[in-house]
C-alpha cells in the first residue's frame, strides 16, 4: 500500500488528503479510502463560501453500500467544489490524489495544514487497520 | 471478532481470490470479489454470475406428514406442488407477523425441503419443531449442504455445458433436476435472487469446492453480497430483516399473492390463519412500496417518509443505487392514504428533504 500514500501531501485519521496550492488547500479521500468504499455514485458536498470546522462534516460521499461523512482537515472556507464530480464521481475511484480531488479550501492558519499526518503516519494508521 | 463468524465451505477458496469480506447474518461472506460492484451487477445482467449462497439454510421435513407439517408451516398452497416444483412462501407468527420468508421445495412425497434465511436457521427450527414437529421429522441439512447460484442470461447455458446435460435448459422456472457436475452430483433448481434466469444448485459442502472451481474455470464472474443486494432490489425482491421482518405482515409488505388462506376443509391451516384472515378483512393501515428518487440522491435504510406537514409517517427500508436502471431506487412502508402507484413521497435523510415517486412492480424486468 505504501506506494498509494504520495509523500507530499498530508493526511488525517479518517483518511482525508489535503496538499498547499498557493494560498488554498486541495482537499482529497485516499487510495486506501477508495479501497474501502468501492464504487463511487455520489459526492455530496457544501456550497462554496461556507465555513468548515477541523474534524466537522463538510459533505458526504455514496458508494454502493454506504454513504460516509467527508471531515475537514483544516479550519477555513469552502472556495470551490470539484464540478466534475457532479457527473463522473467515479473519477475519485479512477485518481483519488489527481482529477478525483473533491475541494479547495481557503485556511483561517496553514500552519494547520503542518500540523497533520505525513505520509509515513498515515501509512503506520493504514497498516494497522 | 471473525473467529465467532460461521464460514461456508467455500471460504478459503474467496480469501484466495482476494475477496473483500464482511460479517453478515452471523457469517464471513464475500462482499465482492474485485473493486467494483457495479461491474459485478453488470455481469450478471450482460453475461453470468457466480454466488456463494451457502450460508442459507436447508431445513428438510421428512415422512409420512412431511406435507401436513409443510401446510401447517407456510401459507402459501404446498398441496399444489407435484414433485420437482418448487414455490415461494412465507412462514408467520400466530399474530401473523412474518418469522421468514422461503423457497419450499417437494424433493418426493415424503421430503420437503425449506430453503431459509441464513440469519434465522435456528429461530425457524425451533417454530418449525413447535408447530410441526409431531407431524413429521425435521432435519437441518444447513452444515451439510452448500448452495451454490449460476444467474445472467449466460447462465444456463454455461450449465448445460459444464453438465453435458441438454435437459436443463427445459426445467421450467420453480422446477427441479438431478444431475451432475464435475464428478459431483447436484440438485440444480430455477430460481434465483436477482431477476435474472438462472439456477441454484445444492451440493453436498465436501464437493462444493470442486463445483464452484469448475464454474469460475469455465469463465464465470464470482459475485459479492453487495451486487446481490442491488440486483434483487432492482427485480423489488423483499430481504428478510429490512422490508420484512415480525412485525411485518404479508399484505402489508405486498406478499398476499402468496398467502392463500382457502385451501379447502380438508387441509390444515397455515400458523397465523386467524390474524391473516383478519388483516385480509380489515385491510392493512400502510404498505410497502418501491420509488425512484428524483433528481439527485440516494435514499438509505431508516430514511424517514413525511407527510405535506413533515410529520413522520412512514420508513425507507431498503435504498441503494440502480446500476442497470439508473438513479437511486428503494422501498418504504408508507400510510395506505398515502401509497399509490406513481404519486410522490417525500423522503428526509440526515435533515436534508429528497423527492421520489412511486413505482409500481420490479423496477427491472428482464427482456424475454
Amino acid at each position: 500500500m505504501s506506494d498509494s500514500i504520495p509523500a507530499d501531501l498530508r493526511y488525517t485519521k479518517e483518511h482525508e488528503w489535503a496538499r498547499r496550492d498557493g494560498d488554498l488547500i486541495v482537499v482529497g479521500i485516499t487510495a486506501h479510502a477508495v479501497e474501502q468504499l468501492g464504487d463511487i455514485t455520489m459526492v455530496t458536498i457544501s456550497d462554496p463560501g461556507t465555513a468548515i470546522t477541523q474534524g466537522q462534516s463538510f459533505g458526504d460521499i455514496d458508494s454502493v453500500k454506504a454513504v460516509s461523512e467527508l471531515y475537514a482537515p483544516v479550519d477555513g472556507e469552502l472556495v470551490e467544489v470539484n464540478a466534475a464530480l457532479e457527473d463522473a464521481p467515479e473519477t475519485v475511484n479512477e485518481a483519488p490524489y489527481g482529477d478525483g480531488w473533491l475541494v479547495k479550501l481557503r485556511p483561517r492558519d496553514m500552519a494547520q495544514l503542518d500540523a497533520l499526518l505525513d505520509a509515513a503516519a498515515y501509512g503506520k494508521l493504514v497498516a494497522e487497520d | 471478532m471473525t473467529g465467532a463468524l460461521s464460514k461456508t465451505p467455500l471460504h478459503d477458496l474467496h480469501l484466495e481470490r482476494g475477496a473483500t469480506m464482511v460479517p453478515f447474518a452471523g457469517w464471513h461472506m464475500p462482499l465482492r470479489f474485485g473493486k467494483s460492484i457495479v461491474q459485478e451487477h453488470r455481469a450478471v445482467r450482460t453475461t453470468a454470475g457466480l454466488f456463494d449462497v451457502s450460508h442459507m439454510g436447508e431445513v428438510d421435513l421428512v415422512g409420512p406428514g412431511a406435507l401436513a407439517a409443510a401446510q401447517t408451516l407456510v401459507t402459501n398452497d404446498v398441496a399444489a406442488l407435484s414433485d420437482g416444483r418448487a414455490l415461494y412462501t412465507v412462514t408467520c407468527r400466530p399474530d401473523g407477523g412474518i418469522v421468514d420468508d422461503c423457497i419450499v421445495y417437494r424433493l418426493g412425497p415424503e421430503q420437503i425441503r425449506v430453503v431459509v434465511n441464513a440469519a434465522n436457521i435456528a429461530k425457524d427450527l425451533d417454530h418449525f419443531r413447535e408447530h410441526a414437529g409431531s407431524r413429521c421429522e425435521i432435519v437441518d441439512r444447513s452444515e451439510s449442504l452448500a448452495l451454490i447460484a449460476v444467474q445472467g442470461p449466460q447462465a444456463t447455458a454455461h450449465l448445460t455445458t459444464l453438465t453435458g446435460d441438454d435437459t436443463l435448459g427445459s426445467v421450467p422456472s420453480f422446477g427441479l433436476h438431478q444431475t451432475s457436475l464435475a464428478g459431483a452430483a447436484i440438485t440444480a433448481a430455477r430460481t434465483g435472487y436477482t431477476g435474472e434466469d438462472g439456477f441454484e444448485l445444492f451440493v453436498a459442502a465436501t464437493d462444493a469446492p470442486a463445483v464452484w472451481r469448475a464454474l469460475l474455470d469455465a469463465g464465470l464472474t464470482p459475485i459479492g453480497l453487495g451486487a446481490r443486494d442491488t440486483l434483487r432490489l432492482e427485480a423489488r425482491l423483499s430481504l428478510y430483516g429490512q422490508d420484512i421482518d415480525e412485525t411485518t405482515n404479508p399484505y402489508e409488505a405486498g406478499l398476499g399473492w402468496v398467502v392463500k388462506l382457502d385451501r379447502g376443509p380438508d387441509a390444515p391451516r397455515c400458523v397465523g390463519h386467524p390474524a391473516l384472515l383478519r388483516i385480509r378483512t380489515d385491510g392493512v393501515t400502510r404498505r410497502l412500496v418501491g420509488f425512484r428518487v428524483e433528481g439527485r440522491g440516494i435514499v438509505r435504510p431508516d430514511a424517514e417518509v413525511l407527510d405535506d406537514d413533515d410529520a413522520v409517517v412512514g420508513r425507507v427500508t431498503s435504498g441503494g443505487p440502480a446500476p442497470t436502471v439508473g438513479g437511486a431506487i428503494g422501498l418504504a412502508y408508507v400510510p395506505r392514504a398515502l401509497a399509490g402507484p406513481d404519486r410522490p413521497l417525500r423522503i428526509r435523510q440526515r435533515g436534508k428533504i429528497l423527492g421520489a415517486r412511486q413505482h409500481k412492480g420490479p423496477f427491472y424486468r428482464r427482456p424475454h
